[in-house]
């Protein structure tokens, strides 16, 4: 089945960002877009700078120079707490979850910046704090059907398998209903049928919310199938952006992967 | 009871469909875990909710005589498109959701399938998949529309869009509905059932409602069920079980179904729900209790000796309690509710089995310590016999007359008789019509209106049907006496200790036996008495070991000895294989089933030292390593003999 999706205006632009650690210059003046409704993919070898990319975009850190343009506001430098409430949700590289608690109770923490009621009513589950949490728990219950992982509701994410704590954390992020999604390495360490069922949910997610979608990869079989756009990182420079099929032909692109560049020859 | 009574010859679903609807509109009809909440539909909200499909269905074009495929899980929607089907005078052919789509096609393309009604995307694309190339299937109607937004196809229809369809639709044409409900007979065929294909292809079983309904009562009367009941449905709706325990049961009681959240979570589901009645395969019930095993060698010390004192207590005394015999101790009795208060009980509440009045099981044979341990702990699990053609429902064990061994006595109205040749013939009002299109099958399964089973199997002493093999397996020893193969393997597996054997001895004068020890169980064994060994051919060519098999076989002998139609066949000799029987080898099939004909063939000096009376042979084999490398195993066989019990002769 073919996807038929209208791909819209920018709603994330990274212009010339620059991001360096003392004398460590991790990205170097990096600019591309992001369109609403798209599939990005970020591609590049270990410490080309896609983690860092996606922490700028995050707020996690800060670029020496360089401006970040999210929905029409122009920002130098991002802070988390607004980026999660602006509408970008994240998973991370190394799972980020709640070892101990439920994989119901961590979903809920996707929720936080949308529970409007103090901490006492909270406490009391009291009156219009119940009503809240009933209907966070809802939507919550949504995306756990989503992602089918009803089955494991109340289990302790720590006893769950990699495949399955990454799809918690996934879900998590959507329980934030985010309008872009940062996915850091979401299939790494998974096996065939677990990247299919990733795949599978990611564009799933991307079609019936219309979520827009910025993902770091290394499987290349996976990025050239579900991105609609890839951009091509080496040693914190952008070497190559484009469809998957005009990224596969450069040659830059083919030689930091084949590492016939640099010292070699 | 007043009300089942009244039940009258001539009935079809969907008037008992009706007269729930005005008898108890408020009960529960149907519950389905959603969102995490049980939600519920009452008889008159299902009711309403089978007339709008239907009126949906008959404005998409759907006519009496008509077919419509079912493809899914059990959900509500999807029970509901049967009982609409059916209000229409069409029929439903529900199918196996998890088929490969090649199997599918054959299904679908037999059954003349025009409407489907799928649940969601992935039963969709195979159907889309099997419609190409094939010229049927107009309308398919999917309930679960996730994925499916970017459809274009004008033969898809969601499933909510088509009942507001239906309602307009029944608003436009008043009295159609009552008038197709009315016109439908109790002749009518109100499922066709496809038998699964493991002798060549799949059959279509028709049943009419008479059949289906005089069946369902059957069971109704028998347990007692009313609208009180719950069952949860998790097993496949293309299964007779399912259509008979489910659908018809709570058609004729009253009683609730309830539907999973997922496949993945029955075992949750099962604990919310508490089912008062519960159907399974062998292989559910041993699931279940090996998780329970698993998590009590995982518990802390004080749980554990308590569940095991309690478990060995229970395995004394538990049975005679439960079948309500006289003759346990005052102070047994005493213990035994101390059990139910810290592990039984906790333990059945934990699985879900707490409110359970009856349970069942049927389709393989059950060994005796997974049947004994539900039983002991007070879950009244029964056995029961029967096939598709038949709606299930031959035999059916009684409380307080269960046996391990029988499948209970005939069910009320169904006739059954051995044939000469030994092969089960059964004759009831659960008949089926015939298989579809396919006259020359069902004239060659009824005749002279008994249904050929292909089992073997006798009446013992109490009168109660034991099944022993499939017929075309049984042999004749040379003296004529029975010789039940698989029925002797089973017995011999039901050891933890054995892992396979094959037994020989159709045509000769002794039963002879080839063994596979079970490497984990003996091993084991083996290390708690010292015994040191070095690989499955080593440990398996040990006395301790042949002594220990040797133990087993006479427990085997004095149970066939205890029938005398089975006790010629009891095991004379045997010895221990030198390697595991493997599908590698074609010495199993893929589901693991024994090759007899095959390993006889390849194993034939082995047989001949067993008749010769050899005490040892020595045997070299080829065998494929994991790997795919080959090798060869070479071994000196002892072969044991064991003394068999004279008949009727006490264990």
């Amino acid at each position: 089945m073919s996807r038929q999706r209208t791909i819209g205006e920018v709603i994330l632009d990274l212009q010339n960002i620059s991001l360096s650690f003392g004398g460590v210059r991790a990205l170097a003046d990096i600019s591309f877009d992001v369109r609403q409704h798209e599939i990005r993919a970020i591609i590049g070898p270990n410490g080309a700078g896609k983690s860092s990319m996606l922490n700028v975009i995050n707020g996690v850190y800060h670029p020496q120079q360089g401006n970040i343009v999210f929905r029409g506001q122009t920002r130098h430098r991002m802070n988390p707490t607004r980026v999660a409430k602006g509408g970008i949700a994240r998973t991370f590289q190394n799972i980020a979850l709640f070892k101990g608690m439920s994989v119901l109770d961590n979903i809920m923490t996707g929720r936080n910046t949308k529970m409007k009621r103090g901490l006492l009513a909270n406490a009391l589950w009291w009156g219009p704090a119940r009503n809240e949490e009933i209907a966070h728990r809802h939507k919550v219950e949504e995306v756990i059907d989503f992602l089918e992982i009803q089955h494991i509701r109340k289990t302790p994410v720590g006893r769950l398998p990699y495949g399955l704590q990454k799809r918690v954390e996934l879900a998590r992020a959507l329980a934030a209903e985010p309008e872009v999604l940062l996915l850091d390495e979401p299939m790494a360490g998974m096996n065939v049928e677990e990247k299919q069922d990733m795949c599978r949910f990611i564009l799933d997610v991307n079609d019936q919310f219309g979520t827009t979608i910025v993902l770091i990869e290394h499987d290349m079989g996976v990025v050239m199938d579900i991105s609609d756009r890839v951009v091509v990182l080496d040693y914190g420079k952008k070497i190559g952006d484009g469809t998957p099929a005009d990224v596969m032909q450069n040659q830059d692109v083919i030689d930091a992967y084949l590492g016939t560049s640099h010292q070699e020859m | 009871m007043m009300e089942t009574k009244q039940i009258a010859e001539g009935e079809t679903f969907p008037r008992l469909l009706l007269r729930h609807a005005q008898v108890r509109p408020k009960r529960p009809a149907m519950r389905e875990k959603d969102l995490g909440i049980w939600q519920c539909w009452s008889w008159a909200e299902t009711n309403a909710e089978v007339r709008q499909l239907a009126c949906g269905l008959a404005a998409l074009g759907f006519r009496r005589g008509m077919t419509l495929a079912i493809v899914g899980d059990n959900r509500p929607r999807l029970y509901w498109a049967m009982a609409a089907t059916q209000c229409l005078g069409g029929i439903p052919v529900p199918l196996y959701q998890d088929a490969p789509a090649a199997d599918m096609r054959y299904v679908l393309e037999d059954a003349e399938i025009d409407f489907a009604v799928a649940e969601d995307q992935e039963q969709v694309d195979k159907l889309f998949e099997i419609k190409e190339g094939l010229n049927r299937i107009s309308h398919i109607i999917v309930d679960d529309q996730r994925g499916l937004r970017h459809y274009g196809q004008p033969e898809l229809h969601a499933y909510a869009r088509l009942a507001e369809q239906g309602a307009q639709f029944d608003r436009e044409h008043p009295g159609f509905f009552d008038a197709e409900v009315a016109a439908g007979k109790a002749e009518d065929t109100a499922v066709i059932l496809y038998t699964s294909g493991t002798t060549g292809k799949p059959k279509g079983v028709c049943h009419s409602h008479r059949a289906m309904i005089a069946t369902a009562q059957t069971l109704v009367d028998f347990d007692g069920l009313n609208e009180d009941d719950n069952i949860l449905c998790y097993l496949p709706l293309a299964w007779i079980g399912d259509f008979l325990y489910s659908y018809s049961q709570s058609m004729l009681a009253g009683l609730c179904l309830n539907c999973p959240e997922s496949p993945q979570t029955v075992m949750t589901d099962l604990r919310e729900i508490g089912p008062s009645y519960y159907f399974g395969p062998p292989r559910i019930y041993e699931n279940i209790l090996t998780q329970v095993m698993i998590r009590i060698e995982d518990a802390g010390w004080i749980k554990r000796t308590m569940f095991h004192r309690f478990m060995a207590l229970a395995r004394r005394v538990g049975l005679r309690i439960l079948d309500r015999k006289g003759d346990v101790a005052w102070h047994d009795r005493l213990l035994y509710a101390a059990g139910e208060l810290c592990v039984y009980g906790p333990l059945k509440n934990v699985l879900g089995l707490s409110r359970l009045r009856v349970a069942y099981t049927g389709g393989e044979a059950i060994g005796p310590d997974l049947f004994d341990f539900y039983r002991s702990i007070g879950v009244n699990l029964k056995q029961l016999y029967g096939m598709t053609e038949t709606c299930v429902t031959v035999c059916m064990q009684k409380s307080g007359e269960v046996k391990l061994d029988a499948v209970g006595k005939p069910m009320r109205n169904v006739d059954v008789r051995i044939s000469p040749e030994g092969e089960v013939l059964v004759r009831s009002p659960g008949m089926m019509q015939g298989y579809f299109k396919r006259p020359d099958a069902t004239l060659e399964a009824i005749i002279d209106g008994y249904f050929h089973t292909g089992d073997a199997g006798f009446f013992d002493e109490d009168g109660h049907l034991k099944i022993i093999d499939r017929a075309r397996d049984v042999g004749r020893m040379a003296d004529g006496s029975l010789f039940a193969p698989k029925y002797i393997e089973n017995k011999l597996k039901f050891f933890p200790f054995v892992k396979e054997a094959v037994a020989f001895g159709d045509g000769r004068d002794e039963c002879m036996a080839f063994i596979n020890i079970d490497i984990e169980a003996v091993g084991n064994w083996a290390e708690r008495r010292g015994i040191s060994y070095s690989g499955y051919t080593d440990l398996a060519a040990q006395i301790a070991v042949y002594d220990l098999i040797t133990g087993c076989v006479e427990q085997a002998n004095a149970d066939l000895a205890r029938d005398a139609k089975l006790s010629g066949s009891q095991i004379r000799r045997f010895l221990i294989l030198h390697k595991e029987l493997d599908p590698d080898d074609d010495e199993l099939t893929r589901t693991r089933k024994v090759r007899r004909g095959f390993i006889a063939e390849k194993y034939a000096v082995l047989i001949d030292a067993l008749y010769s009376g050899k005490a040892s042979q020595y045997i070299e084999t080829q065998v494929k390593f994991e790997d795919g490398r080959q090798g060869k195993i070479a071994a000196d066989l002892r072969i044991h003999d064991v003394k068999p019990r004279d008949v009727g002769a006490a264990a």
